[in-house]
């Protein structure tokens, strides 16, 4: 479904990420995970359009993306939730959501996705009319999400969804990725949190500044002996 | 000076004050939009108030008729603005904000110069509309007809605008290009298109403006200057950005503008407005309805 291919991206001749390849199949939830500064937030933001690779290229559907607008990219079927959510602060959270669906014109399908936004986070039903700022960064969170559910992606591609966030919401968080998963979306998800993202995951990409360290079945990587030692402390 | 004085000052103050809030209101939608000042802003309405004079001379089109397609005109035109000027301008790698400046005060500079060669500065004035030069009596004040016409187009302009921001989704996609306009890409939206369209508005409400203001004002090249002047204080007032702060803060530049001629000679009627400026800059210097 989505194809990475050899791609470098540079902040001001700075390399970010250098030839990183990854693969992503539709229906999986896939974890690129890393200590901080590896690039994961870069190939992210390359993916999504916000940044432009230097060389490489991204296929998504069959379609070459890079290069291309970072609206239209979403027009076609990938949501980026990013690392500081950029949600529209003094908005409330129902004109938040309702910006998600801006692309869709019938009533019908602009309010489709919102039954299961609200299934997934309740609590976002509660505060409809509250300005995103007011809310708790866990809040924040999920109305980033649901936001991104709103443009009815294809691929949903999370930052570090678990940044900022106290310990049981991202547990709540990591649950509604699954249940995303299991209504057809495909998850890329970037963590720091690399054992709670590996339990979530089908397959995982480690980085390290900025290459592709090692890839494979989050079992694999899980039982990987450097990985044991270098992330999970174990 | 009788009391009847003092009221027909206020109601004359009143009507200007509506107008001076519909000349304003564009150039605080565009700067809340994206943190760029329109210098060009005045001469957006010398344009406009020159296309009604010459509809009006060449086809006798009445600049009641005339108005929507002056502000239609003033939408494109304030689109092509943006799209041919100022959106390279604000990609400036270096000196940002200086580059912003000079780029519309230089198409201030430019239009003024193409005014003066192409329209001559002769002083113009359509004579004769349908309500040049009449005069409505309520009660004993005399109230100018076109004037009071313009006041209630800025009403209605304001309403008209207040919905569209608030009940539509174009409204909704202005806001949150307002909020972060490097975040609408997130959901899809192109902010260059909502920010093309944002410059469009803006002039369009000029364009209005424009179009009422040349059935009892001169029309020459440089009419735009000090109508541009009052805008920029009735934006500062308001608070910089918010278009319906312009609205009030143009009511109450009207008003200080008729207080001031009450008291003071003629040639000093702009001194009260400028005091209560430099006022608001001193003691709440991000306006009456800013919110920075």
């Amino acid at each position: 479904m989505l194809s990475v291919r050899e791609v470098t991206t540079a902040y001001q001749g700075l390399v970010a990420i250098s030839q990183v390849s990854i693969e992503v199949e539709k229906g999986e939830v896939v974890a690129v995970a890393g200590a901080n500064g590896a690039g994961k937030s870069t190939l992210l933001k390359t993916i999504a359009g916000a940044e432009r690779p230097r060389s490489g290229s991204i296929t998504f559907d069959g379609a070459r993306i890079d290069g291309m607008a970072q609206h239209l990219i979403t027009a076609r079927g990938i949501a980026f939730v990013p690392e500081n959510r950029r949600l529209f602060p003094r908005l409330s959270v129902r004109d938040n959501l309702r910006l998600g669906s801006y692309l869709y014109r019938s009533q019908a399908d602009r309010e489709a996705p919102l039954e299961l936004v609200f299934k997934l986070f309740p609590r976002l039903s509660e505060r409809l009319d509250q300005r995103a700022e007011t809310l708790s960064g866990g809040e924040q969170q999920m109305l980033a999400i649901g936001r991104a559910l709103m443009t009815r992606p294809r691929l949903l591609m999370l930052d570090e969804p678990s940044q900022g966030i106290m310990p049981k919401l991202v547990d709540e968080i990591f649950q509604a990725v699954r249940r995303i998963r299991d209504t057809g979306v495909t998850v890329l998800i970037v963590e720091q949190r690399i054992a709670e993202c590996l339990d979530i995951a089908d397959r995982a990409y480690i980085l390290q500044t900025g290459r592709l360290q090692m890839q494979g079945t989050s079992s694999e990587i899980k039982s990987n002996p450097d990985v044991r030692k270098a992330y999970l402390g174990l | 000076m009788t009391a009847e004085t003092i009221i027909q000052s206020l109601a004359s103050g009143l009507l200007m004050g509506l107008l001076y809030g519909l000349i304003a209101a564009g150039l605080a939608l565009i700067f809340g939009l994206m943190d760029v000042v329109n210098f060009a802003h005045g001469e957006f309405l010398m344009i406009a108030m020159y296309a009604t004079f010459f509809l009006f001379a060449f086809f006798a089109i009445d600049p009641l008729l005339s108005a929507p397609l002056v502000a239609a005109a003033l939408f494109v035109f304030g689109a092509v603005v943006y799209l041919l000027i100022v959106r390279f301008a604000v990609r400036a790698k270096a000196n940002a904000g200086m580059v912003q400046i000079f780029a519309t005060f230089g198409l201030a500079i430019v239009m003024r110069g193409l005014a003066q060669y192409f329209f001559t500065p002769d002083y113009r004035s359509i004579t004769h509309s349908w309500l040049g030069g009449k005069t409505l009596s309520l009660a004993g004040v005399f109230l100018p007809v076109p004037q009071l016409f313009g006041a209630m187009t800025a009403i209605a302009a304001f309403v008209v605008l207040y919905f569209f921001i608030n009940r539509t989704d174009f409204g909704r996609a202005l806001e949150a290009t307002r909020e972060d306009a490097g975040a609408v890409a997130l959901v899809g939206i192109d902010k260059n298109r909502v920010f093309a369209l944002g410059w469009g508005l803006g002039a369009a409400l000029v364009g209005l403006a424009g179009a009422i203001m040349a059935i009892f004002f001169y029309v020459y090249p440089d009419v735009g200057a000090s109508f541009a002047l009052i805008a920029y204080v009735t934006v500062a007032l308001g608070g910089f950005g918010s278009v319906f702060g312009a609205f009030a803060a143009g009511i109450i530049v009207g008003l200080v503008e008729a207080t001031t001629a009450l008291i003071l000679p003629p040639s000093l009627k702009s001194v009260g407005i400028y005091a209560v400026y430099l006022l608001v800059v001193f003691i709440r210097p991000r306006g009456l309805f800013g919110s920075l």
